[in-house]
């Protein structure tokens, strides 16, 4: 166990935590706008990372360049999933909501499962293997430029939900959807519009995951649950807190993973969030909702 | 209710061994639901980790048994008092910090996630492979060459919960349950202990849940942690509940009933066929129909159909259902009172 190894794991982790941020933020969005839990986001981001498969496949396309096709099909996903399920139970009590969006994440589960079959995936991309050796430890380039984009493509919906109009009324209508309302704004579309952006964010993190790790269809529900992880220890419906969230815990699941047994790496998520739920509930970052 | 009983009792008889194994699966699924309903369905927490206290309970006995020959009816107990000191615990963190709604949920979610990768890196318990279970046909080992006593035991389980939640909704625990459920400020203003009383309820239900394990291990002969512990186990145990119709005595054994035949039908039926997935396609689908359908379960629809109330037929979309029908929007959640 060698100094290099664990600054090693760090970096891998903290690179790889950009993927983490991102399908957070989206997560984050929908619930803070909503108030919806999107259990199925773990799926979503499953579809993600087939389409670039099968477009990498196919086409030939580099999933780092696919990346914004995904988060396109998925952004249509989103809205879809919302205008004809999500929409009609905004006022239901939670468990119900949680209980449609299981439904949802069944089918599209195992949608994946039935058209692309049970069979462990990876995206191949040119810059796969390449690697930068900084002195003693080595920088991954594939992780590299996902982190680089995950964090490009967070700022720009930073940019879009502080600078733009359609924005601004995201975040009012998150911070009160009657308020909203009463101001004439048109929350249906605000809702549907916030939708596909958190399912276009998590298509586009499945799509560069993609090929990162390999995926199946099964993989689905834990990346949800890794989502909620990250969304809880950040700070619930803080887009700053899901991102700074997303790295944290890609690092410390890294280190874990050195440190401890590696299949143990989920583990270390898991008794942080507990941690986080019992003494500090509203988050490392939480505070108002965005 | 007599008639059903007796019916239930004199079906084995007459059942091939395919249609027993499907009952079976529904009489248990019905006794999970139903020790899920008593802190979820009653008491409003929803707790998505209850494969945890399944799979203590069948471990705690599992391994007694494999370690000490012990029998499964004496560690069933003990299984269920492990589940129970588990389902405190939670209970007790959870409760005692405010987690409410959602967070609670995913509490319990951590909880069981935790427990299922400490117990696959536990080799005393089999790890990852977990264990197995040699048939010795011995009832005093839970052992039965005859599914039709399974039949028999799954049975008494379920109108054990059933029982047990008939008692618990007659007293005063069931009326603050449900004041909980429906308001947890107002109710602790009115003087009902909430802490004290959800406490309980989640004691109880794991209690219950862990000696569910043991029959889940012994029916199966074999534990894995990834099923015993696994969320798809925590979603099958939620939905009869709700799509039954939560809170309600009926609603766990009504949603078992419709969930755990058509489960089991087009599991075998489009798995005939080479698609492995359809059957959760139509699982998902049909979850989907309840939710946006029968919001309120399946129970409460028939019962308002058979009293043929004035709303008859589909019930009202939510957000037009008068005050009071439905339970009112839950504020905003805040983790923690200040």
């Amino acid at each position: 166990m060698t100094l290099a190894l664990i600054g090693q794991a760090a970096l891998n982790g903290f690179l790889f935590g950009g993927v983490y941020s991102l399908m957070a933020v989206g997560l984050s969005l929908i619930f803070g706008v909503m108030r919806v839990i999107n259990i199925a986001h773990g799926d979503m981001m499953v579809w993600g990372s087939y389409l670039a498969f099968v477009l990498a496949l196919r086409l030939g396309l580099d999933p780092f360049v696919s990346f914004v096709l995904c988060a396109a099909a998925i952004f249509c996903m989103g809205v879809v999933v919302q205008r004809a399920l999500v929409n009609r139970v905004l006022n239901a009590p939670h468990e119900m909501q949680i209980l449609l969006m299981l439904g949802v994440a069944l089918v599209l589960e195992n949608l994946a499962l039935v058209v692309f079959g049970p069979d462990t995936r990876r995206t191949e991309s040119a810059y796969g293997l390449a690697t930068v050796w900084l002195g003693p430890i080595f920088v991954d380039v594939a992780r590299l430029i996902t982190f680089g984009l995950a964090l490009a493509l967070s700022c720009a919906l930073y940019l879009f939900l502080f600078r733009s109009d359609l924005g601004k009324l995201i975040r009012a209508a998150a911070d009160n959807g009657y308020g909203a309302l009463v101001i004439g704004a048109d929350v249906e579309r605000i809702y549907m519009v916030a939708f596909g952006i958190g399912a276009a964010c998590v298509g586009a993190a499945g799509a560069l995951m993609s090929a990162l790790l390999p995926f199946s269809p099964a993989t689905g529900f834990a990346q949800t649950v890794t989502s909620f992880n990250i969304v809880i220890i950040g700070g619930m419906g803080s887009l700053l807190g899901a991102f700074l969230g997303g790295l944290l815990v890609a690092v410390a699941e890294s280190l874990g993973a050195v440190l401890l047994v590696p299949s143990l790496k989920e583990l270390v998520g898991f008794v942080l969030l507990v941690l986080i739920l019992l003494f500090r509930p509203q988050g490392l970052f939480g505070g108002k909702t965005t | 209710m007599l008639l059903a009983l007796l019916v239930l009792l004199a079906l084995p008889q007459f059942l091939g061994s395919y249609l027993l194994t499907v009952f079976i699966f529904i009489f248990f699924y019905a006794y999970l639901g139903q020790a899920w309903n008593l802190l979820g369905g009653y008491g409003g927490q929803i707790s998505l980790g209850h494969a945890a206290f399944v799979g203590i309970g069948a471990y705690t006995s599992t391994y007694l048994a494999m370690t000490y020959q012990l029998s499964p009816w004496i560690g069933m107990l003990i299984g269920g008092a492990a589940a129970a000191c588990l389902g405190a615990v939670i209970g007790y963190l959870g409760f005692r910090f405010g987690l409410r709604g959602f967070y609670f949920i995913l509490l319990t979610v951590a909880f069981g996630e935790i427990c299922r990768l400490v117990v696959s890196h536990v080799d005393a318990l089999g790890g990852a492979l977990g264990l197995f279970i040699t048939f010795s046909g011995d009832p005093w080992q839970f052992q039965f060459s005859d599914n039709r006593y399974y039949y028999y035991v799954a049975l008494g389980l379920m109108l054990i919960s059933m029982g047990i939640a008939a008692l618990i909704e007659r007293s005063r625990m069931g009326a603050y349950l449900a004041a909980i459920r429906e308001d947890e400020d107002a109710s602790e203003a009115l003087g009902v202990n909430a802490f004290g009383t959800k406490l309980a309820a989640i004691v109880l239900s794991a209690f219950l849940t862990g000696v569910g394990g043991t029959f889940y291990a012994n029916y199966l002969f074999s534990l894995q942690p990834n099923t015993a512990f696994g969320i798809p186990l925590s979603v099958e145990i939620i939905l009869r509940p709700i799509v039954g119709g939560s809170g309600t005595l009926m609603g766990p054994v009504l949603g078992s009933f419709i969930l755990s035949p058509l489960a089991e039908v087009s599991r075998t039926y489009f798995a005939r066929g080479g698609l492995s997935g359809v059957h959760l396609i139509v699982y998902g689908s049909l979850l989907i129909a309840v939710v946006l359908f029968f919001p309120r379960g399946a129970y409460p629809y028939l019962r308002g159909v058979f009293r043929r109330l004035p709303r008859r037929g589909a019930p009202p979309p939510f957000r037009h259902l008068p005050p009071g029908v439905a339970r009112a929007k839950p504020a905003p959640e805040r983790p923690r009172d200040p």
